[in-house]
């Protein structure tokens, strides 16, 4: 199946081709609205008091001073919210498994927990105001001891995050299938690492932003968020206000990467304090907050061990995780490491393969989903380690991939891990991608370069991930245990004039996904994309849905709209053979038109067929009236996109400077819908994963102070960190969904980190460092070249 | 609040008389005085440029600056560069070459971008890239940006939107 037989009668006129995005045209002029663009009457500013601690007790607020001042109308702590239902929630709840999950408050109740844990919300009339009075809240603390690091935590006498939980252990999981132990006893050779992915922020570049709007007993809130859907839900448990009071509205939301897949404080503390005072409050986010507070990711530190025989072939993968799960479990935070442990195997055909895991109370911010969400860091642990084995074998990285690929034939593909890996060609991605490296070109650059002092080498990823989150039955209570069902729904909507209303509940924020779905309507209705108008993100106005994360908007929100599409299809073709007095199976969608198969020239246009639904004069015996269907899609299984990336990179010897000369991504995440979408997210994707390789970690010191608290100390990578990449597919249709695609959003990101580990890696296993973690800062580089040589590094 | 202080400001043409504290900031000036909010604010460190205006013609961060600071000066925005039916052409170069996703940093983006065409008509791909390295982006990898502003300054760029399905059918 290709993506032009995926619309059916084979009239794909949009669906495979790089339309321009309908979403620009706002975006380019400035006209778009964030929540931050939007005002109210009457509207209030909110400032929060933050922990300047990483733990201590509250001693006392004083908040006179701040009540003091005319421009302020309110002050909250803790204390005066003791009628909030049920603090933040986590939704993970496995059965048979005990997680600690202490309770976790808007604003901090007697003590906190992390620098920036929120204490005090002061509410004014002025923007600049409210920060005033904010400095004027006087809090006293008696600090607490802090415990940083997640091993240390779990030393006998370590300081406890949570006094009450006896432990700073929230709980241990394991994940895997065969028998490790004996896998790698029948190893040649056993490689051994400790892999440390370290913590990272998703900085979307909108900070968040909520305005909270009670009046009448109804609640509208806007807020920067993926999940608009989930965050009704939860602030009505939050609130104890019924559902359908409250309207959740994802406006215009400038990037998620997962920071914005959360429920916050700061939304239920809004809607708390809007409904108190019975006026609309905003409060936006500031960049230093969003560093502070803005859920971070990764920070797992994973003993690994890969055994193999000597030709090469993986007898075992065993990996140890200590998960760092911060202070408090927030939406999904237990689970993140679990996702990736379901293909801890990567695309190899690993007979024993598990994960265990540890998480770890830490006196720092939560860690959750960001970007890939698990699945970065277990292909990071497989893709290094299997180079790793590599290099003991003497094998080449390219060969001991081929011989351990899951072949073709073989899918779908149970693996070790449990699950079904629904398709893949992981030999074809690779030599499509070695088909695009010029060795010889490489060679001889690498030894040219090498005269000056530039160490050049090359590494590979080759990557499969689980995405298309996902099927109810396998993560929902019983199974996985979120408690949650993971469908998706659509309502396709034909007006009176054929123009076309798709509501959707996936909630995007920057994929591009009102474009990719008009073209996957455009073709199923015979219309233009230009008159279809997508909406979501608003509870008041779409069907239900549970937002825009883990590669699923398309795979699972797509695809209900395809089947609410087909819907729609089959009662205009039941109302044109009415018409035309013809069969509705010889009625087939051909260009603009609903047409007699073999005579063209007999047919209704969309327009023509909703003036026949919408003034029902003549529709078959017993039709209702109108033309709109609804669709809820709950997906069978998982999709598994995959690819091979490769990276180029020059190190400085002298200096440690590693640059990226060159990126080369191959990848397959089925039938393209819009090619230029899809090199975009890949594109980002990457870049995402180049910042965490070699520029950004989230850094606390031993006291649990925030080192890097801004986009000064934080570095993103910028236009002159990153080449022009080189990026091409290959299309391997998943047998999952109709449309055959399995998701883009976090593939460039899981990819890439392991390729730049490994290029980096080869580039200086000349001058004798053969492993090196995360992040390849010029600093920790030099320093391993300096080791190596058997200095001590200053 | 303070005292105010008044300042007389074109922007986008128009002369506007302001009265604000001397501590206000030109974006919030634009954003909440003004309502031009197509100047967004992405940090509180001038490191992200999501903010950036003209000022007499030449890029700044709007974070950056005093609304005080602009008396008797010109301010341009992206609201002034051009409408929905009247694109600039580095806007219609971002749209056709997929130089956006979120959109967030793209108003920034585009007047740093024309900013550097106003200085340097034909740049190459490393002045580009040095030229908006004060504009930070988290969706594109810059890759489709780079090529936006490359195709604004009339330079051969491979084509990114459906000219592409085009050429290759």
């Amino acid at each position: 199946m290709t993506a032009t037989e995926a619309a059916p009668n084979g009239a794909a006129l949009h669906v495979g081709r790089s339309l321009k995005r309908k979403e620009d045209p706002r975006l380019i002029t400035g006209r778009a609205r964030y929540v931050d663009d939007m005002s109210l009457p009457g509207l209030l500013h909110a400032a929060i008091v933050r922990s300047p601690e990483a733990h201590a007790r509250i001693v006392s607020i004083d908040a006179s001073a701040a009540l003091a001042r005319d421009d302020v109308e309110m002050v909250l702590t803790g204390e005066d919210m003791a009628d909030l239902q049920s603090p933040l929630p986590c939704a993970w709840v496995p059965p048979g498994t005990e997680v600690a999950n202490p309770p976790h408050w808007p604003l901090a109740r007697g003590v906190v927990n992390h620098v920036g844990d929120a204490v005090a919300l002061v509410v004014g009339t002025d923007r600049y105001a409210v920060v005033d009075a904010a400095e004027d809240v006087l809090v006293e603390y008696e600090t607490l001891p802090a415990i940083v690091d997640p091993k240390a935590a779990l030393a006998e006498g370590a300081p406890l995050v949570h006094e009450d939980l006896g432990s700073n252990k929230a709980y241990e999981f394991s994940l895997g299938g065969g028998d490790v132990e004996a896998g790698l006893a029948e190893a040649d050779v056993v490689v051994q690492r400790e892999i440390v992915n370290h913590r990272i922020s998703g900085a979307p570049i909108e900070p968040r932003g909520v305005i909270a709007d009670y009046r009448a007993g109804s609640l509208t809130i806007h807020s920067s968020t993926q999940v608009p859907h989930f965050l009704r839900l939860f602030l009505s448990l939050m609130l104890g206000m019924s559902e359908e009071r409250i309207r959740a509205v994802a406006p215009e939301v400038g990037g998620g990467f997962g920071a914005k897949l959360q429920i916050y404080g700061e939304e239920a503390l809004l809607a708390y304090a809007s409904r108190r005072l019975q006026r609309p409050i905003k409060w936006i986010e500031t960049r230093s907050e969003h560093m502070q507070v803005s859920h971070h990711g990764r920070d797992q530190i994973a003993t690994c061990r890969m055994g193999a025989r000597s030709d090469g072939t993986i007898t075992a993968f065993h990996v140890q995780i200590t998960a760092d799960l911060g202070a408090y479990l927030m939406l999904l935070t237990p689970v993140i490491p679990v996702l990736g442990a379901f293909v801890m195997g990567g695309c190899y055909a690993i007979p024993n393969v598990r994960t265990d895991i540890t998480g770890v109370f830490t006196n720092k911010m939560a860690t959750d989903a960001i970007r890939g969400a698990g699945r970065p860091e277990a292909t990071h642990m497989v893709e290094v380690m299997i180079d790793q084995l590599a290099s003991e074998l003497g094998m080449s990285p390219p060969a001991i991939r081929r011989r351990n690929f899951i072949p073709k034939e073989s899918f779908p593909a149970e693996v070790a891990t449990g699950v079904i890996y629904d398709s893949g060609d992981y030999h074809g991605s690779l030599d499509k991608l070695m088909g695009k490296l010029d060795v010889e070109a490489f060679k001889r650059e690498q030894a040219e370069l090498r005269e000056r002092g530039i160490y050049r080498g090359i590494g590979l990823s080759t990557y499969t991930e689980i995405c298309g989150l996902a099927p109810s039955r396998i993560v929902g209570p019983s199974g996985l245990g979120l408690q949650t069902g993971l469908w998706e729904s659509a309502m396709v909507r034909v007006h009176i004039s054929g123009a076309v209303t798709v509501y959707s509940g996936a909630s995007p924020h920057g994929q591009g996904l009102d474009t990719s779905f008009a073209q996957i309507v455009a073709d199923r209705l015979g219309v233009d994309p230009e008159v279809i108008e997508v909406i979501h993100g608003d509870t008041g106005t779409g069907p239900q849905g549970l937002g825009t994360y883990g590669s699923r908007s398309l795979s699972v929100g797509g695809e209900a709209i395809a089947r609410a599409t087909a819907k729609v299809a089959e009662k205009a073709k039941a109302i044109v053979a009415h018409e035309l007095e013809a069969a509705a199976q010889d009625i087939e969608v051909s260009g603009d038109r609903f047409s007699v198969k073999g005579s063209p020239d007999r047919g209704m246009s969309l327009a023509e067929v909703a003036g026949a639904a919408y003034i029902p004069e003549n529709l078959p015996e017993g039709m209702e009236p109108g033309l709109e269907e609804t669709t809820f899609y709950d997906p069978e299984n998982f999709v598994f996109p995959f690819g091979a990336h490769a990276a180029i990179v020059d190190v400085d010897a002298a200096t440690g400077k590693v640059t990226v000369a060159r990126y080369i991504a191959i990848d397959d995440c089925g039938p393209a819908v819009n090619p230029m979408i899809i090199d975009g997210q890949i594109h980002g994707g990457i870049t995402h994963a180049i910042g965490q390789a070699l520029y950004e970690r989230v850094h606390y010191d031993d006291d649990g102070q925030l080192v890097t608290g801004t986009f000064v100390d934080y570095s993103l990578p910028s236009a002159a960190e990153v080449p022009m990449f080189e990026t091409d597919r290959t299309e391997t249709p998943s047998p999952s969904n109709s449309l055959g695609v399995k998701g883009v959003g976090e593939a460039g990101t899981i990819g890439a980190s392991a390729a730049v580990t490994n290029a980096v890696i080869d580039a200086i296993r000349p001058l004798g460092v053969t492993f090196m973690n995360m992040p390849l800062t010029p600093v920790r580089v030099w320093e391993a070249i300096e080791e190596a040589k058997g200095g001590v590094p200053a | 609040m303070s005292a105010t202080v008044p300042v007389r400001v074109t922007v986008n043409g128009a002369s506007h008389h302001l009265d604000v504290e001397p501590r206000r900031l030109l974006v919030h000036a634009l954003r909440e005085e003004l309502g031009l909010t197509g100047t967004h604010v992405g940090c509180d460190t001038s490191s992200c440029g999501a903010c950036t205006v003209h000022l007499d013609g030449r890029a700044v961060k709007s974070c950056t600056v005093l609304a005080v600071q602009c008396d008797g000066r010109e301010v341009m925005t992206i609201e002034g560069l051009g409408s929905t039916d009247d694109l600039h052409p580095m806007q219609e170069a971002f749209w056709e070459h997929h130089g956006l996703q979120c959109g967030y940093c793209t108003p920034g983006m585009i007047m740093a971008g024309v900013d550097l065409l106003n200085r340097t008509p034909q740049p190459s791909e490393s002045e580009i890239r040095h030229a908006i390295e004060g504009n930070l982006c988290r969706c594109t990898g810059y890759h489709n940006i780079v090529k936006a502003i490359q195709a604004a300054s009339g330079q051969q760029t491979e084509a990114t939107s459906q000219a592409r399905d085009e050429v290759q059918a």
